[in-house]
């Protein structure tokens, strides 16, 4: 048998904005992948123990309301002092064009926008997996 | 008579009572309503002939039942809908001047945002709060926070609208108790809140307490306001954020007919006259692009919830059989791509919401896909309202879409397949019980599935996004929410604590949970007393999360 | 590889993870083996439940409540969920989780969602050693939860301690599972959403039908426990109840024969394995098989005596006495 990738898709932050993160599991999954969908209102605490126990390859985090540049930085920051920083971590949602350099520089491996279509998703994971 | 005549005696019967009684009272706009080229625009236009107890039954006349042409006699030649846009950012200070300003630029009406923290009844100091203080909304932590809000806003000059759900007890108390303070008395206040908790299970997200006691919250402000604040709209019944997450246009307003229901439900349930409470119910619809499909939209829930009001609930009055609702563009269909496009969306959505009767409208701004609205791009959307009202000559005549084959056709169909939902629903046991085993959340999900389907496969086009796309620079002038404000907020939160009576804030905070323990009790007094001692939002919602437990999400993947 | 063997004992979180996923994938059989090996001799001390019951009946919430009840006791707990994969893609969406997420932070409880991977009975096929996984690194129970189809989900009786058997009022076909010997697979019975109606006629319908079953197989009787996972109602009821049945099969030496058993499937279905393995290879090897068929199909040769000759080869072969 072959290796599994594994997701988990989380949704850190306050925001209840699910469809975007539900639509990216789901699409995932018709791709081929094991999803793990963590639901809404996930502290950053929560999604990293959660991939651990999981033992997933990638992390996609996404979140609407604007508190991307606090949360994000701080899912790759308790990786890291976990001695799990292997774990991929990509993000979407509305963030805008200039704070995703400082996202990539905190460890934020790719940013996808809204409108950004599945299979851009699939290649990036298949890219870096 | 012949059959045919029957419809100009109608028409002139309309003309002598509904419309007159309203137009002895308020004026319309002007005499005499013409097309830009001088041809007369007649108040509503009707067929010539045909079958009148059909057109009666399924159309009527505008402010009459079943309401299908709209709620009032004269629609917008006696006024315009509200121009409400909704705004709220950073603190208290921030928010009150974009107040200002929108009230100078000619909005008619304030719609205040909170941040999420507020919206799930977390204080700006809580750990969860992180990044996200200030963010999509105003941060208020205590009544100081909405003095400041409405610093130099007469209370009983505007009507304000509130998008708060699970804590809306909580911020409702703080108004009423700033209007005091400024010396307005309760029956002065109007406004809106959205207090539409089931919808938040379903779609938007920010539920705090289980569905029992959040419908007791719920119930104990009909009741309250019936007695104290009789001009506040104490729900606003949602469709909006159940199509942002996807649904269809008939899983719009099914689903947020069904929540209506469960709401009607349970005030009468605790007792309460349906026609005490029923005009004070609103509803909040979603515009989206699909010009005709969403006039057709609005005519068949007007269409639906006075046939429900009437016949399920026995309503007598007129007024508890009018679906009164806001409008807002669809933040969805927004694109983050080549964004000035969005200007178009929005005008074809004012459209939609203008021909189907709206009684408010947000106008979304172009940038919105890409983070907070600048000024520019607010007065541009309010300027797309104000150039359907003035220029358009829509609001000429009423319901001017109504006959067309098309527009009727549509209206009945949507009225059906809402109607197998409502049925559906019922079956299940309720709203409730639907939510709670996930049932419309999957409808939801599916119907967001397959759209999105549909637009990676390029079979739905999106302009700019999968077609007709450019390489586009970011956009430069975006605005954004000072990341230290949290502290700032944190700061006067530890001051207020400091500087108040905490021996009565403890003394009210203990009357709350003894009261939360009684179910019989209405909970709005309470809460009132206690935000005048400056509790804390958080402090009360922690005290009613001990009494009442927390809602579990119930989704089905 | 004893590495990872060593820090599973010391209750490392992330070698614990990557065993199960060594486990899952099968990329390595040799070090799968020697893990389980040596993880074997620290086995046996937890207490193993299968939960199971149809699709949406509540079981993943009611988890989400023991868990919760556990944790008061100071119990640590690790649950593997169990869904589907789906036969399309390969793909699965594991939501299980989903309703005992807010457990994620507590380091005293640990959750595994794992996908079929195309295995039927209910399990996946690495979920027999992912309970050694975590007993062996100490937890005090370790809980399944199949997928929800129906009637297929037996393999779990085979792998768990207790099994409990989760049903709800309003699917209509409860007589039909009852029936069908669905009730076969539980030690206990849990009605949930009993908030609902039909709750209470769902429990005496099946008090009915066990105590047909329990006339039969007198040696202990079935609880039946009535509970609200939503609501939080009667869950300590239900835990209480467990506990006690649990206590019972302990102290009379039921478990021991069931984990006996349990082992006895297990030495058969390596055995099993193992052996179809290296049949399949020795019949492949030179397209040995094609070359039989044509001759029995010629008739130079009949089937058994061919094949009782070929064995006597391949044992040889592969220098099995
Ligand atoms: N009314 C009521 N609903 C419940 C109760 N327990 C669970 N539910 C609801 O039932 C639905 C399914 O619950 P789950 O715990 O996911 O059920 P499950 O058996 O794990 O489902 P699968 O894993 O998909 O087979 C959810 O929407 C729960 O909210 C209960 O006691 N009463
Ligand atoms: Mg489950």
């Amino acid at each position: 048998m072959m290796k599994k990738i594994r997701i988990l898709i989380a949704k850190p932050g306050l925001d209840g904005h699910d469809r975007g993160a539900k639509y990216v599991a789901r699409a995932l999954k018709d791709a081929g992948y094991e999803v793990i969908y963590t639901g809404i209102r996930q502290t950053p605490d929560a999604i990293v123990k959660t991939a651990i126990q999981e033992d997933v390859d990638f992390i996609g985090l996404s979140l609407l309301s604007g508190a991307h540049n606090e949360l994000f930085p701080k899912v790759v920051e308790l990786l890291k002092s976990k001695n799990a920083d292997d774990i991929i971590v990509f993000g979407g949602g509305v963030i805008p064009e200039s704070d995703i350099p400082g996202l990539k520089e905190n460890g934020i491996r790719a940013v996808f926008t809204p409108g950004t279509p599945i299979k851009d998703i699939i290649a990036y994971i298949e890219s870096a997996k | 008579m012949s059959k045919d005549e029957h419809f100009q005696k109608r028409r002139k019967d309309w003309e002598d009572t509904t419309v007159k009684k309203t137009t002895d009272r308020f004026p319309e706009r002007k005499t005499e309503f013409a097309t830009s080229s001088w041809i007369p625009a007649d108040r509503i236009d009707i067929p010539e002939s045909g079958d009148f107890d059909n057109y009666s039954d399924k159309l009527g006349f505008p402010g009459e039942y079943p309401y299908t042409r709209g709620v009032q006699p004269t629609m917008y030649r006696g006024r315009f809908w509200t121009m409400r846009q909704y705004a709220g950012f950073g603190t208290a200070e921030e928010s009150n001047e974009r107040y200002k300003f929108l009230l100078e630029q000619g909005q008619t009406g304030l719609s205040i945002a909170f941040d999420l923290p507020t919206q799930i009844g977390y204080d700006s100091d809580d750990p969860i709060a992180e990044g996200e203080v200030g963010k999509v909304g105003v941060a208020i932590d205590t009544i100081e926070d909405m003095e400041i809000l409405f610093d130099g806003i007469p209370l009983d000059k505007v009507s304000t609208s509130m998008t708060i759900n699970a804590p809306a007890a909580v911020l409702l108390a703080m108004y009423v108790a700033v209007a005091e303070k400024q010396g307005v008395s309760r029956d002065k206040l109007t406004g809106t809140i959205q207090n539409d908790i089931l919808k938040e299970y379903m779609a938007r997200g920010t539920y705090i307490f289980p569905p029992k006691p959040s419908l007791r919250l719920i119930t104990n402000i009909f009741e309250y306001c019936s007695a104290e604040v009789p001009k506040w709209n104490t729900i606003s019944i949602s469709g909006y954020h159940i199509r942002e997450a996807g649904s269809t246009a008939v899983q719009e307003i099914a689903f947020t007919l069904a929540n209506g229901i469960e709401y009607v439900k349970a005030a009468l349930k605790v007792g309460m006259d349906i026609d005490s409470f029923a005009d004070r119910l609103s509803f909040f619809f979603n515009a989206h692009n699909d010009l005709l499909e969403e006039v057709a939209k609005f005519r068949a829930a007007r269409r639906i919830w006075a046939k429900v009001m009437k016949e399920k609930f026995n309503a007598q009055k007129p007024t508890s059989m009018m679906l009164r609702f806001h409008t807002q563009t669809g933040g969805s269909t927004l694109t983050a791509q080549q964004p000035d496009n969005n200007i178009v969306r929005v005008a074809i959505q004012t459209l939609a919401a203008v021909l189907g009767g709206t009684q408010s409208l947000h106008t979304n701004s172009r940038d919105e896909a890409l983070g907070l609205p600048t000024e520019d791009s607010v007065r541009i959307a309010l300027r797309t309202q104000q150039i359907v009202a003035h220029e358009s000559g829509v609001t000429n005549s009423i319901d001017p879409l109504a006959g067309s084959y098309t527009i009727e056709k549509l209206t009945d169909t949507i009225e059906a397949q809402a109607w197998h939902y409502l049925n559906k629903i019922e079956d299940i046991g309720g709203m409730v019980r639907a939510i709670e085993n996930g049932y419309v959340q999957k409808e939801i999900q599916d119907a967001a599935y397959r759209y999105q389907q549909e637009v990676e496969s390029g079979e739905r086009v999106v302009v700019g996004v999968n077609k007709f796309t450019i390489k586009e620079n970011p956009p430069s002038d975006i605005l954004k929410v000072d990341p230290k404000l949290r502290d700032l907020q944190i700061n006067k939160l530890s001051e207020i604590k400091k500087l108040r009576n905490n021996e009565n804030v403890t003394q009210k905070l203990n009357e709350l949970r003894l009261a939360a323990q009684d179910p019989d009790i209405n909970l709005m007094p309470t809460i009132v007393a206690a935000v005048k001692e400056y509790a804390t939002l958080g402090e009360i919602c922690n005290i009613l999360r001990e009494v009442f437990g927390e809602y579990q999400e119930s989704i089905v993947l | 590889m004893q590495n990872l063997a060593r820090q599973v004992l010391k209750q490392d979180i992330r070698a614990i993870a990557r065993s199960i996923s060594l486990i899952e994938n099968e990329t390595d059989i040799t070090q799968k083996e020697a893990l389980i090996d040596t993880l074997h001799p620290h086995c046996g001390n937890a207490i193993v439940w299968g939960i199971t019951g149809p699709p949406g009946a509540g079981k993943s919430c009611l988890l989400d409540r023991f868990i919760e009840h556990l944790r008061q006791d100071n119990k640590t707990v690790a649950v593997i969920a169990v869904d589907p994969s789906s036969p399309f893609s390969g793909g699965a969406l594991l939501g299980d989780r989903l309703r005992m997420q807010k457990h994620a932070t507590d380091d005293g409880v640990f959750i595994r969602s794992m996908a079929s991977r195309g295995h039927l009975g209910g399990v996946a096929g690495a979920t027999a050693d992912a309970i050694k996984i975590f007993d062996a690194a100490g937890f005090d129970y370790v809980i399944i939860e199949t997928i929800g189809v129906g009637q297929t989900e037996i393999e779990v009786m085979e792998l768990s301690d207790i099994v409990l058997l989760v049903l709800v009022p309003g699917l209509g076909d409860e007589i039909q599972a009852l029936k069908a010997g669905v009730m076969e697979i539980g030690d206990i019975f849990i009605i949930n959403k009993k908030d609902l109606d039909g709750a209470d006629r769902l429990k005496s319908e099946v008090e009915y039908v066990l105590s047909l079953k329990d006339s039969i197989e007198s040696d202990s009787k079935h609880p039946i426990c009535m509970t609200s996972a939503t609501q939080n109602d009667g869950i300590g009821n239900a835990l209480s109840q467990i506990n006690s049945y649990f206590a019972g099969l302990r102290d009379d030496g039921r478990l021991a024969q069931k984990r006996k058993e349990r082992i006895e499937k297990e030495l058969k279905h390596i055995a099993t394995t193992k052996i179809m393995a290296s049949a399949n290879r020795f019949l492949n090897i030179d397209q040995r098989l094609n070359g039989w068929v044509e001759e029995v199909f010629q008739k130079k040769v009949s089937p058994y005596k061919l094949l009782n000759k070929k064995i006597g080869d391949f044992l040889q072969e592969i220098n099995w006495q």
